[in-house]
């Protein structure tokens, strides 16, 4: 290394007009987010993850139907094919979602960005705006590719899902007076509902993952941003669960995780308890918009 | 270039800043000086708008820093070496801070280049030692060619190269007719290179001076005189009214007094002296008796004054 400051020359800077904005941000958030093995790793983590549960469920659910026809009643293979996804697949998206703003403050990189852009609104909006992109398109190749691969593996039940074309499932099961079980009725799938079953999954854990950012840019450290994720996510809705049954049903759809069960659904209704998938996505895009508009007045207001 | 107008920050119940003004005028390295806990680095980021101030105001070239239309290249301001990602390469962490302000993507390799870090510009920085980090930071204030410099601490935990380094390369960026602005809790650091200094203590301003005025202010204090007879020689500037202090190894200090004036008089008392020194303080001693009042925490050794010599024979 030199001791003395070297001859190189700087070659002159083009002379500019305006004033930097959003679109640096941007150009400057995306080199953050692909300059760094945490973000391959959670997305890879999450696809894995996710795809691998749909592939076990979708194995699982052929066995089953094999062994006895009756499982076919009612059977949602879209479902099947998002439940690991919306369940486990959305928490590591909301970690990255948590770390994609605490790494800034955990590694001390928020001064050098702040100092770079001191206007904290543009440089929230940016990393928003990219984490978002990002977050959308591997949500929904994660939500796609768990919808094909788990379909691939029900393909010979006769009841697995398609995107192209209308499939049936039987509506019920009977009892023939000869003491056999038969299948009756027919329900019928369109493409359309479950069209909108895999691409609302992946919008939904895109909103959870902002809830995750919003969270992460309050709490500004990785590992309580995590745990309020999952608290918010996973543990609240198992202390509904154990809440007198005599009211929980009324409140269980005001939290943000109801929505992952109603917008994958394509057969019947989970619950009747619940509203449908999009009054229940509202309410997840709810606690998003209310985390995120608290963060970025905090990102503003606080001494960085 | 940068004008701090009555800064006042708090940290809960502790001031930090107290009502403290000044002004750096270009073309100067500017030595921002004061204990460890003066406020230094607090001023630093109300400069930057890392922290917003309690009162007052804070203007770099003539508007709030966050006004500034491409901050990069106004201002290059380096406060934490580490403060940026580990996991990122040195060349990423560049490239993403180069983006911000739409400064060309070429750059990033030049300045790379100037600070002696190309060879290691695809490694990630979470492996570089303290001196390649302050490099990399370095690298990051030069990528809009800033008319303006501000470095916090910079040869802190340096090796004697890396701090060789960096003062030839803030005289250069002087010398360039830029503005350099860089805080040190030592005067020694800033003895060959600042050409103006801002002195703090507990928040407050102690001084604000040209480093002549500093030198001026910190010589002539003592004049050290040896005698085979000191008894006379006491006696003689005690009725003139002037305090002596004999010092451990029997010669006598004199305050406030030229060396004429000692010569002039030992020579009217008919009394021989064996020595007559002028004690320009060094910078460092000035500086700590400036300072002395308000160092936040002292080290206090039991039975010692401060400035005494430690083991110092009789």
């Amino acid at each position: 290394m030199a001791t003395t400051i070297t001859d190189v020359r700087l070659s002159a800077l083009p002379p500019v007009t305006g004033r930097a904005g959003l679109r640096g941000v941007i150009a400057s958030e995306f080199t953050k987010l692909r300059s760094v093995r945490s973000t391959y790793a959670a997305i890879a983590a999450a696809v894995v993850v996710s795809v691998g549960i749909a592939a076990i469920v979708g194995a699982a659910s052929a066995a089953q139907i094999h062994h006895d026809v009756t499982n076919k009643v009612d059977f949602d293979a879209t479902q099947a094919s998002l439940v690991g996804f919306y369940e486990l697949g959305q928490l590591i998206i909301a970690v990255l979602g948590a770390l994609t703003i605490t790494s800034e403050y955990s590694t001390g990189m928020i001064r050098t960005s702040l100092t770079a852009m001191p206007r904290r609104g543009v440089v929230y909006a940016g990393k928003l705006i990219v984490f978002t992109a990002v977050t959308l398109v591997v949500s929904l190749a994660t939500s796609f590719i768990s919808f094909f691969v788990c379909q691939a593996l029900l393909s010979g039940t006769g009841v697995s899902a398609s995107l192209s074309r209308a499939t049936t499932v039987p509506a019920a099961q009977i009892t023939t007076s000869g003491g056999k079980t038969a299948l009756s009725g027919t329900l019928v799938i369109s493409s359309g509902t479950v069209l909108t079953a895999v691409i609302g999954t992946a919008l939904f854990v895109t909103v959870v993952a902002l809830i995750a950012f919003g969270l992460g840019a309050i709490i500004r450290h990785t590992a309580g941003s995590i745990t309020s994720v999952v608290g918010l996510m996973f543990v609240v809705p198992i202390i509904v669960q154990i809440l007198p049954s005599t009211w929980r049903w009324d409140i269980m759809r005001f939290f943000p995780d109801a929505a992952g069960r109603v917008v994958s659904v394509t057969v019947g209704q989970t619950t009747a308890h619940l509203w449908s998938a999009w009054p229940q996505f509202c309410v997840t895009a709810a606690y998003a918009a209310v985390l995120l508009i608290i963060g970025a007045c905090l990102f503003r207001k606080r001494d960085a | 270039m940068i004008e701090v107008r009555g800064l006042t920050k708090r940290y809960g119940d502790k001031i930090a800043v107290d009502n403290l003004s000044f002004g750096i005028e270009p073309g100067n390295v500017t030595g921002f000086l004061g204990p460890n806990g003066a406020g230094k680095t607090t001023t630093m980021r109300c400069i930057l708008g890392l922290d917003y101030p309690d009162a007052g105001t804070v203007a770099v070239a003539g508007q709030e820093y966050r006004g500034l239309a491409y901050p990069m290249r106004e201002v290059g301001a380096l406060l934490e070496a580490k403060a940026l990602h580990g996991g990122r390469s040195a060349y990423s962490h560049l490239l993403c801070l180069a983006q911000t302000n739409g400064l060309p993507r070429r750059r990033v390799g030049e300045v790379l280049e100037l600070v002696g870090l190309a060879d290691v510009a695809r490694k990630r920085s979470k492996g570089f030692s303290l001196g390649m980090s302050q490099r990399l930071g370095i690298a990051g204030t030069l990528l809009g060619d800033p008319r303006v410099l501000m470095f916090d601490e910079p040869v802190n935990g340096l090796d004697p190269e890396g701090i060789l380094w960096i003062r030839n390369l803030m005289k250069t960026l002087a010398s360039e007719g830029r503005t350099v602005f860089v805080s040190s809790h030592l005067m020694s650091e800033m003895e060959n290179t600042a050409d103006h200094l801002i002195v703090i203590g507990r928040g407050k301003l102690i001084a604000d001076c040209t480093m002549e005025e500093f030198v001026a202010r910190a010589s002539g204090a003592a004049v050290r005189v040896r005698t085979p007879t000191p008894g006379p020689l006491i006696q003689a500037l005690a009725a003139r009214g002037m305090t002596t202090r004999v010092a451990d190894d029997g010669s006598i200090e004199v305050r406030g007094v030229t060396i004429e004036q000692i010569g002039d008089l030992a020579y009217s008392e008919g009394i021989r002296l064996h020595e007559l020194t002028m004690l320009r303080a060094s910078l460092e001693e000035a500086f700590m008796e400036l300072t002395a009042g308000s160092v936040e925490y002292h080290a206090d050794v039991p039975g010692q004054r401060p400035g005494a010599a430690i083991g110092s024979g009789a």
